[in-house]
């Protein structure tokens, strides 16, 4: 039975990868033979409306590659859920979509990611550019120690976004309220938005990337550290921002993904496994190791 | 099963839990002796330097009957500032003393009585007449300064039992003092001169006042030029240079510089600033760009150490929304790391203040009067004064010297809680 949904997702890779040069069928027809070791790409990896389009991509830290050939779109207004074992390089392929692997030095990136047809690891791509267009939210809340109010009006005041200060009020009085905090804290934003607790901080953290008015927003595990009341909150947030943003969420919980995204995106060791609609990915897993993870056989 | 051969494990815990409570009561004893030894040694320390010290806050003052002579101050009846100013005052007060003690007589026994009263009486006395010069020819009760064997006699410093030909006061000195003391001539009071006045010879006359400013002016220099440059190296070291050799080698000898030993700093300054770039010698503006040499390393190594511990997610917040570096860094990461860094230059001001060596080298060890009014005037330093000082054989500069010493440990004192203040206000938590 798994042997044939398995050359069943084989074929619709070949399908999808049509408009590419990825693979050859032949290499793809000896992988699929030796199912618990194959590490190409099985389901639905690009999209009709992709917002940002990674084609082999590649990071290595150091000698150690932490990714091997991803190709992956994340289509408009969509929430793509990328899940998998720790240490799979879900969250450093994330922060490749915003460059923000270029801190760490001993990190290098091959491959393309196009954003709206600009590759972002060309020279000519700006990277504070790049940050304002595709914001992120971090696992540990971090606001910055500073009010509630200059926690948001950070970024439109860096990027020059208002023209005055009722302009800048609003952004932000419309960013706490996309972000569900606004009745929370309309009557304390000069106090530090460090004194809010867990939940309240990630969503000024939303809040914070929203105020940019990003296309695509990354979130890296953002309720990982929170309870599942804010976690609840947060993830309610996430099906509403979707209307606006594109949201790429890496998480640790199959639930979350199963609740708040579309697409669902399964990494193994380095390897995009398999890439599926949300409800197909975990009622029925194309690949054995998507299987195996989404049962609790590992990871 | 073998209860009786081998204990259980609860036995065995239980018995080796003694052991373990007594090797921690051990280890707070030995901590709590070695702060009580540090203790002790502190109080040692400053017992002796204000037992010794305190009596410098108080001067001993002679009352004279003054008669404003004018045959004296004004021979020829000019009452003119140049005449005021260069009147025979030092004769006035030799008069009083005679007219005091009419006994006296023989040059050597009028000599000794004249020492009774300081040197700087005479300019007590001109101060006076130059203010109200209607003074002249009446006479007024006047208090002068006591010399500093008398005021050392009054304090106690100096035995009576000694036998006359080892004390420098003799026996007829100690007899006249006496007769002072008896009318009611001789007071002590509050040791204004000593806050207020450059160095001297004579040391009721000596002040702090001048090194005072010097070490003031010196560590203006040194601040000045050692914070920017200071956290200007940190934050580049810490947050945009590359990690490669280069700049392991600069943070090698960045950490090399701050125990290389004062004097060669010293003789570096006296090399470069004074001898080949000819700044003034003595001057407190190159005695700051020495300090400054010592004191980046500890500045550059505080701010650091500050910038490293603001937490990465703060920079990565501020990444996140679009900030460039540079923003980062100016926005987020320095006012963070600010209280540390502040900490780190106050410690190294304050040992910039305490340092002498590197001073000497350079001239600041001169004999300087005035008090500097600028940082390219002649001047000493606080601790240069105290070396000073206790290299004088006069017994009255040992009180001054511990005083000195007292006033330095009052600077650094303040200085170290400013820092331990500023940290507590501003550490922020997250």
């Amino acid at each position: 039975m798994v042997d044939t949904i398995i050359t069943q997702g084989q074929t619709d890779v070949i399908g999808a990868m049509d408009n590419s040069e990825i693979d050859n069928p032949a290499e793809v027809e000896s992988k699929a033979i030796t199912h618990r070791d194959a590490r190409d790409t099985v389901g639905e990896p690009f999209s009709k409306d992709p917002r940002m389009t990674c084609r082999n991509v590649n990071v290595f830290y150091g000698e150690k590659q932490a990714i091997h050939d991803v190709s992956l779109d994340i289509g408009a207004n969509e929430v793509i859920a990328m899940i998998g074992p720790s240490g799979c390089g879900k969250s450093t392929f994330l922060r490749c979509l915003n460059r923000m692997n270029d801190t760490v030095d001993s990190c290098r990136v091959e491959g393309n990611i196009h954003m709206n047809n600009d590759d972002i690891y060309n020279k000519s791509m700006d990277v504070v550019l790049l940050r304002a267009r595709v914001g992120m939210v971090f696992q540990k809340p971090n606001p910055f120690p500073k009010s509630i109010y200059d926690n948001i009006a950070y970024g439109p005041r860096i990027h020059g976004l208002t023209k005055n200060k009722v302009e800048l009020d609003e952004v932000v009085e419309s960013s706490l309220k996309r972000a569900g905090l606004w009745t929370e804290v309309k009557d304390r934003l000069d106090q530090p938005g460090t004194g809010l607790s867990g939940g309240q901080q990630q969503r000024l953290c939303i809040a914070r990337a929203i105020a940019v008015s990003p296309d695509v927003i990354l979130m890296d595990e953002p309720c990982s550290a929170l309870d599942p009341i804010a976690t609840a909150h947060i993830e309610d947030l996430i099906d509403e921002l979707r209307q606006n943003f594109t949201i790429a969420i890496v998480t640790h919980s199959m639930q979350q993904a199963a609740r708040v995204s579309q697409r669902t995106a399964y990494f193994h060791l380095g390897y995009l496994i398999e890439v599926g609609q949300t409800d197909q990915v975990f009622t029925n897993p194309k690949h054995q190791l998507t299987e195996d993870y989404i049962t609790g056989r590992f990871g | 099963m073998n209860n009786n051969s081998t204990p259980s494990v609860e036995d065995r815990v239980r018995a080796s839990l003694k052991k373990r409570y007594a090797r921690e009561k051990r280890f707070q004893y030995y901590g709590i002796g070695a702060i009580l030894i540090s203790l002790l040694f502190l109080c040692v320390l400053f017992g002796d330097i204000i037992s010794k010290g305190y009596t410098a806050f108080q001067q001993t003052y002679v009352k004279l009957d003054i008669y404003f002579d004018p045959a004296l101050i004004t021979p020829e009846g000019q009452m003119d500032q140049n005449t005021l100013i260069h009147g025979d005052y030092s004769g006035i007060i030799k008069q009083s003393l005679r007219d005091a003690f009419p006994n006296v007589s023989g040059r050597q026994d009028k000599r000794k009585l004249y020492s009774i009263v300081s040197n700087g009486a005479s300019h007590t006395l001109r101060k006076k007449v130059l203010a109200h010069p209607e003074l002249i020819g009446k006479k007024q009760s006047v208090w002068v300064l006591a010399d500093d064997e008398i005021d050392m006699l009054i304090k106690g410093h100096i035995s009576r039992d000694i036998p006359e030909e080892d004390r420098r006061l003799k026996d007829n000195q100690i007899q006249w003092v006496d007769q002072l003391m008896a009318d009611g001539r001789i007071e002590k009071r509050f040791n204004t001169t000593f806050f207020t006045s450059g160095d001297s010879r004579d040391p009721e006359m000596a002040g702090i006042l001048g090194a005072a400013a010097g070490s003031f002016y010196t560590l203006l220099v040194t601040l000045a030029l050692s914070f920017p440059i200071g956290i200007a190296a940190a934050i580049y070291l810490e947050e945009f240079a590359p990690q490669n050799r280069f700049t392991d080698f600069i943070e090698v000898n960045i950490n090399n510089l701050a125990a290389v030993p004062s004097i060669v700093f010293g003789l570096l300054g006296l090399a470069i600033f004074i001898n080949f770039l000819g700044l003034p010698r003595s001057a407190p503006l190159v005695g700051g760009l020495v300090l400054t040499l010592m004191t980046l390393p500890t500045i550059i190594i505080a701010s650091r150490a500050a910038l490293k511990s603001v937490p990465y997610s703060i920079r990565e917040a501020a990444l996140g929304v679009g900030a460039s570096k540079m923003q980062v860094v100016t926005h987020h990461v320095l006012p963070l790391a600010m209280p540390g860094m502040l900490t780190g230059t106050i410690i190294g001001m304050a040992q910039a203040l305490g340092e002498t060596a590197p001073l000497l080298v350079i001239g600041m060890v001169a004999f300087v009067v005035d008090i500097p009014g600028g940082i390219t005037d002649p001047s000493t330093a606080l601790p240069v004064q105290v070396f000073l000082w206790a290299d004088s054989p006069e017994r009255a500069f040992v009180e001054r010297t511990s005083a000195a010493i007292m006033v330095l440990l009052g600077f650094l004192a303040l200085m170290n809680i400013t820092g331990v203040l500023l940290r507590k206000r501003f550490e922020r938590r997250w």
